[in-house]
C-alpha cells in the first residue's frame, strides 16, 4: 500500500471517528492510519468478526486477534444519497456510499464511499479495491477506508496527489 | 402457571379500553412541551375510557421517551406506581412492545392499569434527520457518519436496495405504499398531510433523499403525544369504549441481527424473520385472518419487507401484490396504514398506527376496513428489536 495522502471525499466537518472509551476498536482505527485493514479473528475457533466485540460470537473465547485483511471487496449494497443531514454537506451534491463485502474475509461487511463520478452507475456484486484516506491534520487525525473500482476497469478516476 | 413458552400467552388477556392522542403538528410547530403533550394525550385516552387518571398504576413507553413515569404519575396524583418500563432499541421499534410489555405487568400480576404513550417534541429536542453539532463519534455511527451514512435515510437505503436486488422488487412497489398512505389521509382530519393528496406524477418527480427513496418514502418529523390505556380482561367491559384485546404481541430479533456495522446475516430484511412467526403462534392466527394492516413506515422499503416477512406475499409477489388498489379501504385486499401512519398522518413514532388499530376493531377508524375483527400493527422494521401486535374483537376470543 502506498503512503500517498488521498483527497478526502468530503469537504470537512463530518463527526471524526474514534474509538469508545473502553478501546474496543480502537486497533481497526490504529491499522487505518497505517494503512492496514484489521478485522477480528478468533485465535480459537477462526471465526471472522466485524465490527467487533470482546469475545468470539460462536465460540465464546475472549479478545478475538486483529488480523490484517487484503482491502478488497465486491459491492453488496449501494445508495445515491442526496439530502444533506449535515451542514457540511450543503450545496456539496449527491455522493455514493456502498456496502462492501470481503469475501475472504467470509463476507464481513463494510461502509464506505465509492470513489468517483457520483452519477456513476452502481451495480452490486462489482469488485472493488480499498484507498486509504488520511486526515493526519484533523484534530483528533484519522483514516478512512475508501473504495474503488480496479484502476484497470475504472472509467472514473479520482485525482490522487 | 407454568409450561412451555408457547402455552404461556398473553392472548385475551388484556384489553385496550382507551385511546387518545394531541393535535398533531409538523415538527417544531407544537405550542407545548413534550412533557405537556404527553399528559394532554394521557387525560385525552382517560377520558376516552371514561376512567379517572389517578386510577392508573402503570406507565410504558420505548425509544427513551423523556416523559418519564415516576414524573408523570406525580403530576396526574396517581394513587400510586406500580409499573414504569421502558423497551430498550430507538426508533419505532417499540410502539408494540411497549404494548406487550404493559401488557405482561398487568397478567403477571404487576399492575392493574397501564398507560401506554410516546410523546415526541421535535422544536423543543432535535430532529432525528438532522446530525450536525457532533465533533467525535464512537461505536456503530463511527463506522458510518464519517462516509456521510448520517441519519436514518442514509442508513436504511441499503438494506432495501439490497432486498429489491434480491427479489426484483420495483418503485412502483414502494411507491404504492406512500400513496396508500396519503390517501387515506386526505379523509382523517387528524393528518397532518389532511388536504394535500399525493399521486404517481408527484411522486415520480420528488426528489431523491437516498436512492431508492424519494421524498414520499420518507417519513414525516412531527411533534404530538398518543396513548392508550389497558386493563385486564375482567376488568374490560366496565368502561365507556367497546374493548379491543391484545391477541398477540412479540419482539425481538434473529440470529445476530444487531451485528454493527451492517453485518447482520440477513442483511436484505426487516427482522421480523423470527418475530412474525412468534406473534402468529401467540395469536393462533395466521395472515390470511388479518383484515387491516397498520405497519411503520419509516421508509417505504421497510414496509415492503415487512409485510413478506408476515406472509402476506412472498418477497417475489410484492410487484403484483403492492398495487395501490389492493392497499386502500374499504375495497383493497389489505387495506394498509388507514390513518394515513407515519408518512402523511403523523409520524407519532408508530403509536399513531398502534391508535388507529383500536378504532379498526371499534369500527370508528375514517378508512373503515370490512373485515376488522383481527388488526396487525406492525412496528418500526429494519431495526432491532423491532415488535408487532394483534389486536381484535370479543368476537375473536
Amino acid at each position: 500500500m502506498s503512503n500517498t495522502t488521498n483527497p478526502s471525499y468530503f469537504p470537512l466537518g463530518l463527526p471524526i471517528p474514534v474509538a469508545e472509551p473502553d478501546g474496543l476498536s480502537a486497533p481497526y482505527w490504529t491499522g487505518l492510519r497505517h494503512n492496514r485493514l484489521l478485522v477480528q479473528r478468533c485465535n480459537h475457533c477462526q471465526t471472522w468478526q466485524f465490527g467487533p466485540e470482546w469475545l468470539c460470537h460462536r465460540c465464546h473465547a475472549f479478545d478475538p486477534k486483529w488480523t490484517e485483511v487484503e482491502p478488497r471487496g465486491r459491492i453488496f449494497s449501494w445508495e445515491r444519497v442526496w439530502h444533506p443531514s449535515h451542514t457540511s454537506l450543503r450545496n456539496h451534491g449527491p455522493y455514493i456510499a456502498v456496502l462492501v463485502e470481503l469475501p475472504h474475509a467470509d463476507g464481513v461487511r463494510m461502509v464506505g464511499n465509492l470513489l468517483g463520478d457520483p452519477m456513476q452507475a452502481v451495480v452490486i456484486g462489482t469488485e472493488v479495491e480499498g484507498v486509504f484516506e488520511h486526515h493526519r491534520d484533523s484534530d483528533p487525525p484519522y483514516s478512512l477506508l475508501q473504495w474503488r473500482m480496479p484502476l484497470k476497469t475504472a472509467h472514473f478516476e479520482r485525482s490522487v496527489t | 402457571m407454568g409450561g412451555t413458552r408457547t402455552s404461556r400467552t398473553l392472548r385475551g388477556r388484556v384489553a385496550v379500553v382507551g385511546i387518545g392522542e394531541t393535535e398533531y403538528y409538523r415538527h417544531g410547530a407544537s405550542p407545548d412541551p413534550e412533557f405537556k403533550l404527553a399528559l394532554k394525550a394521557i387525560l385525552s385516552a382517560c377520558q376516552d375510557a371514561g376512567l379517572d387518571p389517578r386510577e392508573i398504576d402503570g406507565f410504558a413507553s420505548y425509544s427513551d421517551d423523556r416523559s418519564e413515569a415516576s414524573r408523570l404519575a406525580a403530576a396526574l396524583g396517581t394513587h400510586r406506581l406500580r409499573a414504569a418500563t421502558m423497551q430498550w432499541g430507538g426508533g419505532g421499534g417499540g410502539c408494540c412492545a411497549a404494548v406487550a410489555n404493559a401488557a405482561a405487568s398487568i397478567v403477571a400480576g404487576l399492575a392493574d392499569c397501564v398507560v401506554v404513550f410516546r410523546s415526541l417534541n421535535q422544536g423543543q429536542y432535535g430532529r432525528f434527520g438532522q446530525t450536525t453539532g457532533i465533533d467525535t463519534i464512537s461505536g456503530e455511527k463511527a463506522y458510518l457518519m464519517p462516509y456521510g451514512v448520517l441519519a436514518p435515510p442514509q442508513r436504511f437505503a441499503m438494506r432495501v436496495r439490497r432486498f429489491m436486488h434480491e427479489h426484483g422488487v420495483r418503485q412502483e412497489a414502494m411507491r404504492a405504499i406512500a400513496l396508500a398512505s396519503y390517501h387515506h389521509a386526505q379523509v382523517n382530519p387528524r393528518a397532518v398531510m389532511y388536504g394535500k393528496p399525493l399521486d404517481a406524477a408527484k411522486y415520480d418527480a420528488s426528489r431523491w433523499i437516498a436512492e431508492p427513496f424519494h421524498l414520499y418514502d420518507c417519513c414525516m418529523e412531527n411533534d404530538g403525544a398518543a396513548a392508550l390505556v389497558l386493563v385486564s380482561e375482567e376488568r374490560a367491559k366496565e368502561f365507556r369504549q367497546k374493548p379491543v384485546y391484545v391477541l398477540g404481541a412479540a419482539f425481538g430479533s434473529g440470529y445476530r441481527t444487531g451485528a454493527i456495522p451492517h453485518n447482520s446475516p440477513l442483511y436484505g430484511s426487516a427482522s421480523f424473520d423470527t418475530v412474525a412467526p412468534d406473534l402468529y403462534r401467540m395469536a393462533g392466527l395466521g395472515p390470511s385472518d388479518v383484515g387491516v394492516v397498520q405497519c411503520y413506515e419509516n421508509f417505504t422499503g421497510g414496509v415492503v419487507m415487512a409485510l413478506a416477512e408476515h406472509g402476506f406475499f412472498k418477497p417475489e409477489e410484492a410487484n403484483d401484490f403492492l398495487t395501490l388498489e389492493n392497499l386502500l379501504a374499504p375495497s383493497g385486499r389489505l387495506p394498509l396504514n388507514t390513518s394515513g401512519g407515519n408518512l402523511a398522518e403523523c409520524y407519532m413514532h408508530g403509536f399513531e398506527l398502534v391508535l388507529e388499530a383500536v378504532r379498526q376493531v371499534r369500527g370508528t377508524s375514517t378508512n373503515q376496513a370490512p373485515r376488522n375483527d383481527v388488526a396487525l400493527v406492525i412496528g418500526g422494521p429494519m431495526v432491532t428489536p423491532v415488535s408487532n401486535l394483534l389486536l381484535g374483537s370479543d368476537a375473536t376470543l
